[in-house]
């Protein structure tokens, strides 16, 4: 027996494969080929998908074509839709990034690459389903058409804005396009997601629910606490984890994604569980169809990891090259969700680059002219916002007699 | 009419609401087939169902947050956290979600939650099933906080939570769920079957959510209190001689101000009764708005007997407990101090 005393114990802590100046060694995203991965009925048993939850369900290939099983029947009109939208998102963000620095709003959040991902989930949800999102899913507000001059009055905090100047620019809240109040803290829109879903189950209607997070946030014990309600009671709801690799500044292994998956959290709550190439638009459309397919037949919740990068900064206060490589998004081995999309389209002969080039013409005047119409609201910087007296409507019902004071006492 | 004790009281309010409002679902931990570990919800699964009466995982977190979807959804869940001891875990729910969903969505959603936990000490429950930790609530805006002291009340003012579209806290002290106790832990509690507050309608009414009620008229000194300590007041101020009016706040907010103002303007003189530890308690608040709006019609200082700033211990109880001599002794210098 060796007397020798043991080596001192070493905490790890986790580190991305690439730094500032250096490249990212992308080998540990573990992708699958296209049309490698099978594609189970939608009444499988949860266990049985344990495999789908490591291994990457693509569709588009390399060069542009639809391989495998999990090709989906969509018509080369909803291609181009789910193009357009993508592509208005995209612009969309831009446009406001600049509006940002030019301080016509306090602040922006992009959703850069991650684009394919809720434009293709919105389509494959009927409406009156309910998503439950965070700060980077206004693509399921583009694929809705909500009016680009409302959502900028909301960003530009005027007079029109919605939800009063309460609420920073982004946390959008739409019930007539089936799009949650967004909170601004983390994860606890999961379990509300899964309650709606057990609302609809208790009043035997035929509506699904849809709750998105991101791959940091899944650390929140929110998340968990979904998982389990989901289960327990089969919630008709799908649980979008965005895996953008990158939470502000800290990595993915950071939210424990080192050597296993987000998507694997769910077999072991007992729920059907699929990972899922996020910049991928048909993988997207035909996984989230499949969890739709299943939460409506009563067959219960459904876990997807959509693997994609968060191409932008964090947020217009945050700044990724003091963290990452600066040129890392060209090395993502899964691309552009807009030029993959555009590529397909392309070859099948019903998209063009002169289309391309037209339509994103078309629009940034779109765009260009909401904002216009939008400033003439006002904004943060001119003072064309909410009253102050409107600051104290909506904390209840009817406003309580300390309230009624209180406003008083502003003299408002 | 039927006597009730404060637990068929509350188990009547959500039967009542369970039958008139297809809408209203009730869940938390072991309140479905068993009936909940304090019998409220006894009954009412096999009455009306599992999908409207069922059991929870052991996460408040879970089961606040599932009910902010269901509320978004147009139902009216009313939840039960096992002891207010343990809300803990579902702050982020409670104080982000539920509180402010109206108004950070401009009125798009509403949680019209009502969120039932037993409170308050006397049952040998050491520190983790005795707390009040009202304050913690009355701090939150956007959240009504409730408190009731009896069978009636607690009826009235369950069936107005489950109407309201606020969330309301609802805090039930358990100590009184059998009985009028006044503190005096020594003797038999008399049952609610011999108190006029134990005689409950049995269908549907409410109580106000916003307003006091004076449980005794008295000329001497203003007492606010809530909860257990309404029962504790009234034999303290028999035993003092102090001829006190007691006001059962049972809305702890809003609160009803006229009410207490009124009442101190005409007694010159006030204490402030709790169980709850004292510092930042919700005492504090009180003695303030006291002293904001009735301070030149005030003769001496505000009394305040709390709960020590200690944990609630278990051994030692009735030593932290604001029995009726401590109480007592509180209003005795109220009266006397100048």
């Amino acid at each position: 027996m060796s007397q020798d005393a043991p080596a001192p114990l070493r905490l790890h802590v986790p580190e991305p494969t690439g730094r500032p100046g250096q490249h990212t060694d992308f080998s540990y995203l573990h992708l699958s080929p296209a049309g490698a991965v099978r594609r189970p009925p939608i009444d499988t048993q949860p266990v049985d998908t344990s495999d789908l939850a490591f291994a990457l369900i693509r569709v588009l290939d390399d060069d542009g074509n639809a391989v495998g099983p999990w090709v989906p029947e969509l018509t080369p009109e909803q291609l181009r839709f789910g193009l357009r939208a993508m592509l208005k998102t995209r612009l969309f963000d831009a446009r406001m990034l600049i509006a940002q620095r030019q301080k016509k709003l306090s602040f922006y959040m992009q959703c850069l690459g991650e684009e394919a991902i809720a434009v293709a989930h919105a389509l494959a949800l009927e409406p009156g389903d309910m998503n439950f999102p965070t700060y980077r899913q206004q693509g399921l507000l583009m694929a809705r058409e909500v009016p680009l001059v409302e959502l900028m009055c909301q960003l530009f905090s005027n007079e029109r804005d919605p939800m009063k100047g309460r609420q920073l620019p982004v946390l959008y809240s739409y019930r007539k396009y089936d799009f949650f109040s967004i909170s601004g803290n983390l994860a606890t829109q999961m379990p509300q997601a899964v309650g709606w879903g057990m609302a609809s189950a208790i009043k035997g209607d035929t509506k699904i629910a849809s709750g998105w997070i991101g791959d940091g946030s899944t650390a929140e014990a929110d998340f968990h606490t979904a998982l389990t309600f989901a289960h327990v009671y089969r919630a008709p709801v799908i649980i979008n984890v965005v895996n953008n690799q990158w939470a502000i500044s800290t990595f993915e292994a950071i939210a424990g994604g080192e050597g296993t998956t987000f998507a694997a959290r769910g077999i072991g709550a007992g729920i059907a569980s699929l990972r899922v190439d996020g910049n991928d638009f048909l993988a997207v459309y035909a996984a989230s169809r499949w969890a739709a397919d299943r939460a409506r037949s009563n067959l219960g919740p459904t876990l997807i990891e959509w693997v994609t990068y968060r191409a932008g900064a964090h947020s217009t206060s945050d700044d990724p090259t003091k963290y990452r490589p600066a040129d890392d998004w060209e090395h993502f081995p899964l691309g552009d969700p807009v030029a993959r999309l555009k590529q397909h389209l392309i070859k099948l002969g019903e998209w063009s680059e002169e289309q391309h080039a037209a339509t994103q013409q078309a629009l940034e005047a779109e765009i260009a002219a909401a904002q216009k119409e939008a400033e003439s609201y006002g904004s943060l910087a001119d003072g064309h916002v909410h009253s102050a007296a409107s600051m104290f409507e909506d904390v209840y019902k009817d406003m309580p007699a300390h309230l009624l004071r209180q406003r008083q006492e502003l003299g408002v | 009419m039927a006597t009730m004790t404060m637990i068929q009281a509350l188990r009547s309010a959500m039967d009542v609401m369970l039958e008139r409002d297809d809408n209203v679902v009730i869940y938390g931990e072991d309140v479905g087939y068993f009936g909940g570990v304090f019998r409220c919800t006894e009954g009412l699964q096999q009455k009306y169902g599992s999908s409207r009466v069922f059991d929870a995982p052991i996460s408040e977190s879970g089961i606040v947050g599932t009910a902010v979807g269901m509320g978004a959804y147009g139902l009216r869940p009313v939840v039960e956290i096992q002891f207010a001891d343990y809300f803990y875990p579902a702050t982020d729910q409670i104080v982000s979600e539920v509180a402010r969903l109206r108004y950070r969505s401009a009125g798009e959603f509403i949680a019209p939650l009502t969120i039932r936990m037993p409170c308050g000490g006397g049952i040998y429950g050491g520190q983790t099933h005795s707390q009040s930790p009202e304050a913690f609530f009355t701090h939150v805006c956007g959240l009504r906080t409730v408190m009731p002291s009896n069978p009636y009340d607690a009826k009235g003012l369950l069936i107005a939570a489950i109407e309201c579209d606020d969330p309301v806290i609802f805090l039930e002290p358990k100590r009184l769920y059998n009985g009028p106790f006044d503190g005096h832990h020594d003797r038999p509690v008399t049952p609610w079957s011999k108190h006029p507050l134990g005689e409950v309608p049995e269908g549907h009414y409410t109580a106000p959510l916003d307003s006091a009620a004076v449980y005794r008229p008295g000329t001497q000194l203003t007492v606010l209190t809530y909860g257990t300590m309404v029962f504790v007041a009234e034999a303290a101020a028999l035993e003092s001689g102090v001829d006190a009016e007691i006001i059962d706040l049972r809305s702890l907010w809003p609160l009803d101000l006229d009410t207490i103002v009124n009442s101190v303007k005409k007694t010159g003189r006030c204490a402030v009764v709790h169980e709850a530890t004292r510092t930042g308690g919700f005492g504090a608040e009180l003695v303030a708005l006291v002293q904001e709006h009735c301070f030149y019609h005030l003769e001496a200082p505000i009394e305040r007997v709390t709960g020590w700033d200690t944990p609630y211990p278990h051994a030692q109880e009735w030593a932290y407990f604001p029995g009726p001599r401590r109480v007592a002794e509180g209003f005795k210098r109220a009266m006397e101090r100048k």
